[in-house]
């Protein structure tokens, strides 16, 4: 009894200081600007306001950042989902020579550190004439996720008993039937698992679009949160109200798919 | 996604600064690196960040798994806890954590409360302390995503096993030191290939703290890879540090690739 309730305290303790600087800031960005300056970022609130928020989303312009986040997250999830399904598919299902090193390559792809590629992408783009717009950060991130998703999907396509397909096929259905009735619907479950995964991955990055986007109002919003310090030097409580803004996009995703999500990181630690 | 990989090794055999043509200068960048100090300091803090965050994060993460395991009531509310930070960007959790830094934040409360006030520096503007300062955070991030790996790990493992060694005498620790982390032999793989790559891509928590500053005391591999490339345009060095990143992460990989075709055959 007393070991169990050791325990819990112990264990409420840690969880309690994990999730105190999130409670802290949010603390903070509430508090209005004349009582940070008064008494310090250190101290207990003395005030409650919600202008902060205003200035981060108005002033600040998250609000079109967070369009923009959504802008390349989305569609990038999507096509890269799609493209690496249907990968998958041919990969697992069909003898497709040379099947291995496919798959190995692709891999091997997404392990490569980025910084070999950053360079001659950024060149790349620039050539083409994509510099600087939302297009190129979505083909990078698909480009990026591909490799990693089709191994995952692949892996578990592969674990579908053959007779389904053998059935499917002897009911007349062609290849791309097969694909969308039959085994897209078996794959729901990594692929929700997937989707919240890269979602979270591409929402989240920072180095792919400082290498890509140069100006500010296509700026996604975990860049653009960089360029607020900037902004409001000092004024951390503002600072602090547009990193809550800008962390509820991923929360709200990890909350609704909790169970796809944590799976999904573990995938690849059972695999 | 080979073809700009091979560019960017041709690249790192030149001199370039983006508007004329690359010149080729063979492995001289290379051996510019070797009398280039900013190089070693961000070599040696890549193998600190290697360490330290690779290390405790495994430490960390294990160890909450550990005690995380058994389903119990408030388990999952712990789980969830500790998991929270691992969605945020790691910008976010460099904002928040630079909140805390600031003089009179909630890090020089803390000091000034227990006694220490003597400690209280600039935290992420003092040399000495910037990179430690910015692997706490890193961690905090870490350890959550650690442990949920080991958690599946755990699960896969035969309870049966815990049962036979319990019916031997075999005492907690016992049972962790020769049941369970034998057991976990491929997690661990997995877990120190994470680790490695993660460690070697490190850029954005270290870019939104410091931007790898003061006087380069936090200066990882990868941000001084971005900042030569980026703000000086040295694209020629610039990928040739890229290309010693790479030959780094490419031991880990094909460890990994070879473990992960092992286990396909």
């Amino acid at each position: 009894m007393i070991r169990r309730t050791g325990y819990h305290v112990a264990m409420g303790l840690i969880s309690f200081l994990w999730v105190a600087p999130i409670l802290w800031v949010i603390v903070i960005s509430f508090r209005s600007f004349d009582d940070v300056a008064a008494n310090g970022l250190g101290s207990l609130p003395h005030s409650f306001t919600f202008s902060t928020y205003k200035s981060a989303w108005e002033d600040a312009d998250e609000f079109r950042a967070l369009i923009n986040s959504l802008l390349v997250t989305i569609p990038a999830v999507l096509l890269s989902l799609g493209l690496a399904s249907v990968a998958a598919y041919g990969l697992a299902r069909y003898s497709i020579p040379l099947r291995r090193t496919i798959l190995l390559l692709m891999l091997m792809g997404n392990l490569l550190p980025p910084q070999i590629l950053l360079i001659p992408i950024s060149r790349f783009v620039e050539l083409i004439g994509y510099y600087d717009t939302l297009i190129a950060l979505i083909a990078v991130h698909v480009g990026f996720g591909l490799g990693f998703y089709t191994f995952v999907l692949h892996g578990f396509m592969r674990d579908l008993p053959r007779e389904i397909q053998e059935a499917a096929t002897i009911d007349g259905a062609g290849p791309g039937k097969i694909y969308s009735a039959v085994i897209l619907p078996l794959t729901r479950p990594a692929l929700a698992a997937l989707g919240a995964l890269s979602f979270t991955w591409i929402f989240n990055d920072l180095l792919w679009s400082i290498t890509v986007i140069r100006s500010g109002e296509k700026m996604p919003v975990t860049p653009a949160l960089l360029g607020l310090q900037g902004l409001f030097v000092s004024s951390w409580n503002v600072i602090a109200a547009g990193t809550v803004i800008a962390a509820v996009p991923t929360v709200a995703v990890f909350l609704r798919f909790q169970k796809h999500f944590v799976g999904g990181l573990a995938i690849g630690a059972v695999k | 996604m080979f073809w700009p990989a091979l560019q960017g090794f041709w690249l790192a055999l030149t001199s370039w600064d983006g508007l004329s043509a690359p010149r080729f200068v063979g492995f001289g960048n290379f051996s510019d690196m070797v009398s280039d100090p900013i190089f070693r300091t961000a070599l040696k803090n890549t193998a600190i960040w290697l360490v330290l965050f690779g290390g405790l994060s495994v430490i960390g993460g294990f160890g909450m798994a550990l005690l995380l395991q058994r389903e119990r009531r408030g388990v999952g509310i712990y789980r969830a806890a500790l998991f929270t930070p691992v969605v945020f960007s790691l910008v976010v959790t460099a904002l928040i954590w630079r909140v805390f830094y600031q003089p009179d934040g909630l890090v020089d409360t803390v000091f000034r409360t227990v006694g220490l006030g003597n400690f209280i520096r600039p935290w992420l503007a003092d040399p000495d302390t910037a990179l430690y300062a910015v692997i706490v955070p890193a961690l905090w991030r870490q350890i959550g995503y650690v442990m949920v790996l080991y958690l599946a790990g755990l699960k896969a493992v035969d309870p049966a096993l815990y049962e036979a060694a319990k019916v031997d005498g075999a005492s907690a620790w016992q049972r962790t030191r020769y049941v369970t982390i034998p057991q976990l032999k491929g997690v661990n793989s997995v877990v120190l290939s994470v680790i490695v790559i993660d460690s070697l891509r490190s850029f954005d928590i270290v870019w939104s703290m410091t931007k790898g500053g003061p006087y380069h005391s936090s200066e990882l591999l990868s941000t001084y890879m971005y900042s030569t490339a980026f703000q000086s345009t040295q694209l020629g060095y610039a990928s040739a540090l890229a290309v010693v990143i790479f030959v780094l992460a490419l031991a880990v990989i094909l460890g990994y690739l070879i473990r992960a075709f092992r286990e396909e055959s």
